[in-house]
C-alpha cells in the first residue's frame, strides 16, 4: 500500500471526452491491494471504458460483496454511488436497486469466493432475472482477502502456495452462466486490456445481464508454478475464441474483417458489437454450440477467452415485471403508494 | 528499437533537465535535497565543486536549467532553482577545511592566465591544488572581470563576490594587478610559462554611429564602461532623464542603476517588441518593478545636439513583419523626438585583440575571432588556450566557469604529455533509494505548489543606494516550501526486464502516463503508439529487452515522469526500482571514471 496519494499531476496531452473528462477524472481512491494484483488491471480496464463510454460519474452505480475483488469499488469513479454488501449477497442488492432505479447504469464486482462459494446462490438468481448490469467476477482461484485458500473455481491439480494439491471439481462460471440462460457472457484476463477494454464496453451497453468471468491473478496467493490462475499460465494457455470490437452508436465501422468470419449484433441503445470469430466454426449465439466448444477447449487445459456468447433481444427483469418505463424513485410517493383505500379496491378483485 | 544502455552516464543525465541544460552540469536535484536536509554546507559545496562560484551565481546566473526544467512541462514555472542555490549560500557554514588546497609541493609547471574573470579564476581553481604555479595578469587595479565592474552591486553584493574569488586567490595564485599584456607575443617569448591561458573577455562595448555622436560625447556613454565607472566610483550621478538603447540584460542593469544615481524619468528604448527582447524576463520583471518605462519599435535616427549639448534623441516608429524568408523587416511609419540628459548605449559586446599579434601562431578568423578548438579549447599555438567570453565572444558566468573546467583539463594534459584529447570520461553512480517496502530516501511525494515569488527590499530605499541588494532571498519558509517542487529528476526509474511479469500495475498507476508494454519497432513508431504520444524529441524513450511471458518490451516516454516512484511502489517483482543517478564528472587531475555505471542495488526487501 502506498503512502502517497497518486499525484495529481497528468499528462497534458490526455484526450478529453465529450462531457469534458479525461481518463483520470474516471478514477478513485490509491489501491490498498498488493502490487501487482490481477484486480487492479480490471479496474483500469473499467475506467477506460467508462471514460471511452463518457459515461457520467452520477449516473453510474457500484455495487460488490466482500473480498479483495469487492474492495475495488473504492477505486474508480469517485463520484458515483457505491454499495459494499455482505459477503455474496452483492446480486440481489443490486436487484432491489436496479428495480428501484432502472435508469442508472449498475457495475457489480465480485470474486470466485463472492460468488461461487457464499454467493452461489444469489449469483444464479441474478442471472434468471436477467438484472441489468454488468457484473465482474474477479476469479482468482482463491480467497484472496482471508490469506488465499482455494476457492471453488480452483482446478482439480492445481497447488496452493504451500504445495497442498486441490482435489476437488471447479465451479466453472462461464458454463453455470451459460447454462442458467444468461445473455452475455465473456470470459477475459486482467493482463489483456486490448481484449477487456472492449467486452465491457459491450456488457455495458448490453440490456441484461452481462457476465464477464476475468481470470485475474492473486500475485501474493496464487502466482507459482502450480496455479492454473497465475499469470504465466493463463498467458500461455489463453485461447481468444472471439475479438470484440465495440463501435458506439454513429460512429464509422473501421476494423475491417474478412467475410464470414464476422458477426455483428446492434445493441438495445443502437451501437453494435462485432464479433470476430478467431477459431473457425464458432457461432456466439448459439447456446448450445458454445456449450459443446467451451467443454471442448476446457478439456485440452485451455481457457477459452472473449464475448463467448451474446443475446441481445430477450427480456430484462424490467421486462419480466412489466414495469413502468419511469425509475420507480422518480414516481410520486403518493402514485406509488396510493393508500389503504386504493388497496381495498385491487382486493376486491379476489373477495 | 535496441534496449536502452541505462548505464551509459549520459543516459540518465539526459533525465536530469536542469543538470543536462547546466553548462557545468551542476546536480540541482542533489544540492536541492541537501538544502531540504538542512544541510547548506554540503550544499554549498555540492555546488562549487562545479559551478565554483555558488553565492554569486545563486544571484546572478542566467539560469539555463531553469527552462530546461521538467517542471515547466508539469506545470508552468520552473522550480526556483537559482534561488535556492542562493539559499545555500547564505547559510552555510564554515567551510575553510573543505576547500580545496594548494598541493603541498608544486610540480614545476607555470600557467599564465591573463585577466581575472571567471574564466580564468576557474582555471587557478583546478589547477593550484594539483601543484601548478598559476600567475595571473590583470589590467585593472582588482579581480572578477565583468563580474565585479559591470554587475551592480544592488544584484551581487562585493562582499559576496570577494569571498568566492579569496576561495581560489588565497590558495596561493600569483596576481599582478594593473597589469595590461599589451603584446602575446613578448609574454611568449619571455619563456617563463609552460601554458597559456586567455581570459581577456570581450571588452569593448558595441558603438552607436549615427549624426550627433560625436558632438554629444559628453552625454552618451558605452554602457559596459559606464557600468564600470559606476563600480570604480568615477561617476556617482546620472541627469534626470537618461534613455537606455538596447533591451539586452546590460540595459536592465543601464536602467536600474540610473534610477539609483538620481535619474527620475528612465526610457529603456527597444526596436522591436517585448518576444524579441535579449533580457532575461526576470531581469525586465525587476527593472519594471523599480518604474523604468520600457519603449517598443523605436529605432535610434540620431542625438539631437543644441548648443554643443545633448538635448534627446530622434526615434523613427517602426512597425516589424515577417518577409518571405521569415526574416524580420521594419517599415517607418513616423518618428519622435525623445528629450533626454544622459543616453547609455548597451547594444552589445565585441571582443578585441589588439594585443595579440598576427604573426606568432595563432590564427583568427570569421569576425576576427581566434581560431579555438571547441572541446580542447587550444587556439591553433600549442599551449595557448582561451575561454569565457574571450572564446567565442560574450556569454555568461556559468558558461566561462565551464570554459575554465575544459581548459584546465587541457592545460593539465598538455603540461603531463597526454594529448589533449584524452578527455577523461564522465561516471555514474547508481544506487538504489529503497528504504522499506513503498519507502524510499527522498521524497517523492507530488507537491502541486506553485513557484515561490521572490520578496524585494522596499523600493525607496533600495532606490537610495546602490549597495542595498534587490533581492531578499528566500526564508526558511519559502525553502522549505521551494524544495518541495523539486522533482527529483536524478532518482530513475531503473527496470530489470527479466523481473516484469506484465501484470501492467506500473502502467495503470503512473500519473502521467508513460509508460507502456508493447511490441517493438522503430523509435518513430514506437513513440506513436505509446499510451500517451512521446511527440518531445528532445526527451529520450526508454526501451527495455523482451519481456519474458510475452517477448513484447517495456517503452518509457522520458518526457514526463515526475519519479514519483509509483511504479516501484506498485511493482510485484521489484523490476522497477527507484535509483539515484550520480553522474561523476572528470576535472583535471580527478582519477577518470569507469565509462559504465558503478552500482549499488541492496534493496531491503
Ligand atoms: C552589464 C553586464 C551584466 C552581466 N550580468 C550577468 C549576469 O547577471 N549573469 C551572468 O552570468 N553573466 C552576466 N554578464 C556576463 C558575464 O559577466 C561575463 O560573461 C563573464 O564575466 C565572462 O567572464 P570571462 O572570465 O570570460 O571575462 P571577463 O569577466 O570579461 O573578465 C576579463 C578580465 O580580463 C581583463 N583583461 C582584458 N584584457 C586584458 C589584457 N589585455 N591584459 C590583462 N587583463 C585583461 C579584464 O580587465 C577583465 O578583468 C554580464 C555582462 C555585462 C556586460
Ligand atoms: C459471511 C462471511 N463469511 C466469510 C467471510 C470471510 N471472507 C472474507 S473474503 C472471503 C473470500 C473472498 O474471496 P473472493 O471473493 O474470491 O475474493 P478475493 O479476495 O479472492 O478477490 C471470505 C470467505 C466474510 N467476510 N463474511
Ligand atoms: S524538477 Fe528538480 S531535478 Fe527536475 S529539472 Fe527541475 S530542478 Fe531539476
Ligand atoms: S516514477 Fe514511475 S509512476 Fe511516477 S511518473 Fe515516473 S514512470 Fe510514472
Ligand atoms: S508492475 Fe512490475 S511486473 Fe508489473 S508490468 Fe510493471 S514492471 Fe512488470
Ligand atoms: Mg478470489
Amino acid at each position: 500500500m502506498s503512502y502517497i496519494k497518486k499525484p495529481v499531476a497528468r499528462h497534458p496531452k490526455l484526450k478529453v471526452n465529450s462531457l469534458g473528462l479525461t481518463v483520470r477524472d474516471y478514477e478513485g481512491s490509491m489501491s490498498t491491494l498488493c502490487a501487482g494484483c490481477g484486480h487492479d488491471g480490471v479496474t483500469a480496464a473499467l475506467i477506460q471504458a467508462f471514460f471511452e463510454l463518457e459515461v457520467e460519474p452520477h449516473r453510474l452505480a457500484k455495487l460488490s460483496g466482500i473480498g479483495c475483488s469487492s474492495k475495488t469499488p473504492s477505486y474508480f469513479v469517485s463520484e458515483a454511488h457505491g454499495f459494499n454488501a455482505v459477503h455474496g449477497r452483492m446480486p440481489s442488492v443490486a436487484a432491489g436497486a436496479n428495480a428501484a432505479h432502472r435508469d442508472l447504469l449498475y457495475v457489480g464486482i465480485s470474486g470466485d469466493g463472492d460468488s461461487l462459494s457464499i454467493g452461489l446462490g444469489q449469483f444464479c438468481h441474478a442471472i434468471r432475472r436477467n438484472v441489468n448490469m454488468l457484473y465482474i467476477l474477479e476469479n482468482n482461484g482463491v480467497y484472496g482477502l482471508t490469506k488465499g485458500q482455494f476457492s471453488a473455481s480452483a482446478d482439480i491439480g492445481s497447488t496452493s502456495k504451500g504445495g497442498v494439491v486441490n482435489r476437488q471439481g471447479p465451479i466453472d462460471p462461464v458454463n453455470t452462466a451459460l447454462s442458467l440462460g444468461a445473455t452475455f457472457v465473456a470470459r477475459s484476463f486482467s493482463g489483456d486490456k486490448d481484449q477487456l477494454v472492449p467486452i465491457m464496453k459491450s456488457g455495458l451497453r448490453h440490456n441484461g445481464f452481462a457476465f464477464v468471468d476475468v481470470i485475474s491473478p492473486c500475485v501474493t496467493f496464487n502466482d507459482h508454478q502450480g496455479s492454473t490462475k497465475s499469470y504465466a499460465h493463463t498467458r500461455s494457455h489463453m485461447h481468444e475464441v472471439i475479438e470484440t470490437d465495440f463501435v458506439p452508436l454513429r460512429s464509422e465501422i473501421t476494423t475491417e474483417y474478412s467475410e464470414g468470419s464476422m458477426q455483428s449484433v446492434t445493441m438495445h441503445d443502437g451501437s453494435v458489437v462485432k464479433l470476430h470469430k478467431v477459431a473457425g466454426e464458432y457461432d456466439p449465439t448459439d447456446r448450445r454450440a458454445v456449450l459443446d466448444y467451451l467443454v471442448d477447449v476446457g478439456s485440452r487445459g485451455e481457457i477459452a477467452t472473449g464475448l463467448l456468447y451474446l443475446e441481445e433481444a430477450g427480456d430484462d427483469m424490467h421486462g419480466f415485471e412489466n414495469t413502468v418505463d419511469e425509475p420507480l424513485v422518480e414516481i410520486p410517493f403518493a402514485d406509488l403508494c396510493p393508500g389503504s383505500k386504493a388497496l381495498e379496491e385491487v382486493q376486491k378483485e379476489w373477495w | 528499437m535496441h534496449p536502452t544502455d541505462t548505464r551509459d552516464p549520459q543516459y540518465y543525465h539526459r533525465v536530469v533537465d536542469c543538470q543536462w541544460a547546466c553548462p557545468a552540469h551542476t546536480n540541482v536535484p542533489e544540492y536541492i535535497r541537501l538544502i531540504a536536509d538542512g544541510k547548506y554546507t554540503e550544499s554549498y559545496m555540492l555546488n562549487r565543486e562545479s559551478n565554483v562560484f555558488p553565492g554569486i551565481l545563486g544571484r546572478t546566473c542566467d539560469r539555463p536549467c531553469e527552462p530546461a526544467c521538467r517542471r515547466t512541462r508539469i506545470e508552468d514555472e520552473p522550480v526556483a532553482i537559482c534561488r535556492l542555490k542562493r539559499v545555500a549560500a547564505d547559510l552555510r557554514g564554515d567551510i575553510d577545511h573543505l576547500l580545496p588546497k594548494a598541493a603541498a609541493e608544486k610540480n614545476g609547471k607555470r600557467v599564465a592566465l591573463i585577466g581575472a574573470g571567471p574564466a580564468s579564476l576557474t582555471v587557478a581553481n583546478d589547477l593550484v591544488p594539483l601543484g601548478y604555479h598559476c600567475t595571473i595578469f590583470e589590467a585593472l587595479p582588482k579581480p572578477g572581470g565583468l563580474m565585479r565592474t559591470n554587475i551592480p552591486s544592488f544584484r551581487l553584493p562585493v562582499e559576496v563576490l570577494e569571498e568566492e574569488m579569496d576561495m581560489i586567490l588565497d590558495m596561493g595564485v600569483e596576481v599582478h594587478y594593473n597589469h595590461r599584456i599589451d603584446s602575446m607575443k613578448e609574454l611568449l617569448d619571455e619563456g617563463d610559462f609552460d601554458a597559456f591561458f586567455i581570459g581577456t573577455g570581450a571588452p569593448k562595448g558595441k558603438e552607436l554611429n549615427i549624426p550627433g555622436r560625436t558632438e554629444g560625447s559628453a552625454n552618451i556613454h558605452i554602457g559596459i564602461e559606464w557600468l564600470e565607472s559606476i563600480h570604480f566610483e568615477h561617476i556617482d550621478s546620472v541627469g534626470e532623464r537618461v534613455l537606455v538603447i538596447g533591451v539586452g540584460n546590460t540595459a536592465m542593469d543601464c536602467c536600474r542603476s540610473s534610477k539609483r544615481l538620481g535619474g527620475k524619468d528612465i526610457k529603456v528604448m527597444a526596436r522591436k517588441s517585448r518576444p524579441y527582447f535579449k533580457a532575461s524576463p526576470w531581469e525586465l520583471e525587476d527593472a519594471e518593478a523599480e518604474e523604468v518605462e520600457i519603449l517598443i519599435d523605436h529605432s535610434p535616427q540620431c542625438f539631437v545636439i543644441e548648443d554643443g549639448r545633448l538635448k534627446g534623441m530622434v526615434f523613427d516608429l517602426v512597425e516589424w513583419e515577417e518577409n518571405e524568408t521569415g526574416r524580420l523587416v521594419s517599415t517607418k511609419h513616423g518618428e519622435t523626438f525623445i528629450p533626454a540628459d544622459d543616453v547609455l548605449l548597451a547594444i552589445g559586446q565585441d571582443n578585441a585583440f589588439p594585443w595579440v599579434e598576427r604573426d606568432i601562431g595563432i590564427e583568427f578568423g570569421e569576425w576576427d575571432m581566434p581560431v579555438v578548438d571547441r572541446a580542447t579549447f587550444m587556439t591553433t599555438r600549442e599551449g595557448v588556450f582561451t575561454g569565457g567570453d574571450a572564446a567565442w565572444g560574450p556569454e555568461n558566468i556559468i558558461w566561462a566557469v565551464e570554459h575554465g573546467h575544459q581548459a584546465a583539463v587541457s592545460i593539465h594534459n598538455y603540461c603531463q604529455g597526454i594529448p589533449i584529447t584524452d578527455r577523461p570520461p564522465y561516471g555514474m553512480n547508481l544506487v538504489s533509494t529503497k528504504m522499506g517496502i513503498h519507502e524510499w530516501r527522498y521524497s517523492n511525494d507530488y507537491d502541486p505548489v506553485l513557484r515561490t515569488e521572490m520578496r524585494y527590499a522596499d523600493l525607496e530605499k533600495r532606490l537610495s543606494d546602490m549597495k542595498i541588494e534587490a533581492e531578499l532571498g528566500f526564508d526558511l519558509k519559502e525553502t522549505v516550501r521551494e524544495v518541495e517542487r523539486c522533482l527529483n529528476c536524478d532518482i530513475q526509474t531503473d527496470f530489470t526486464g527479466n523481473l516484469c511479469i506484465e501484470c501492467d500495475a506500473c502502467i495503470d498507476v503512473c500519473p502521467v502516463t508513460c509508460l507502456t508494454i508493447t511490441h517493438n519497432g522503430e523509435e518513430d513508431d514506437l513513440r506513436q503508439r505509446l499510451m500517451a504520444p512521446a511527440d518531445n524529441m528532445d526527451q529520450a524513450i526508454f526501451a527495455s529487452e523482451s519481456l519474458p511471458q510475452t517477448g513484447r518490451i517495456m517503452v518509457k516516454d522520458e518526457d514526463l515522469c515526475i519519479h514519483c516512484g509509483l511504479c516501484a511502489e506498485r511493482c510485484p517483482t521489484a523490476a522497477w526500482d527507484m535509483m539515484q543517478s550520480d553522474l561523476l564528472i572528470p576535472y583535471a587531475g580527478h582519477e577518470s571514471w569507469p565509462k559504465t555505471a558503478i552500482t549499488a542495488s541492496t534493496t531491503l526487501v
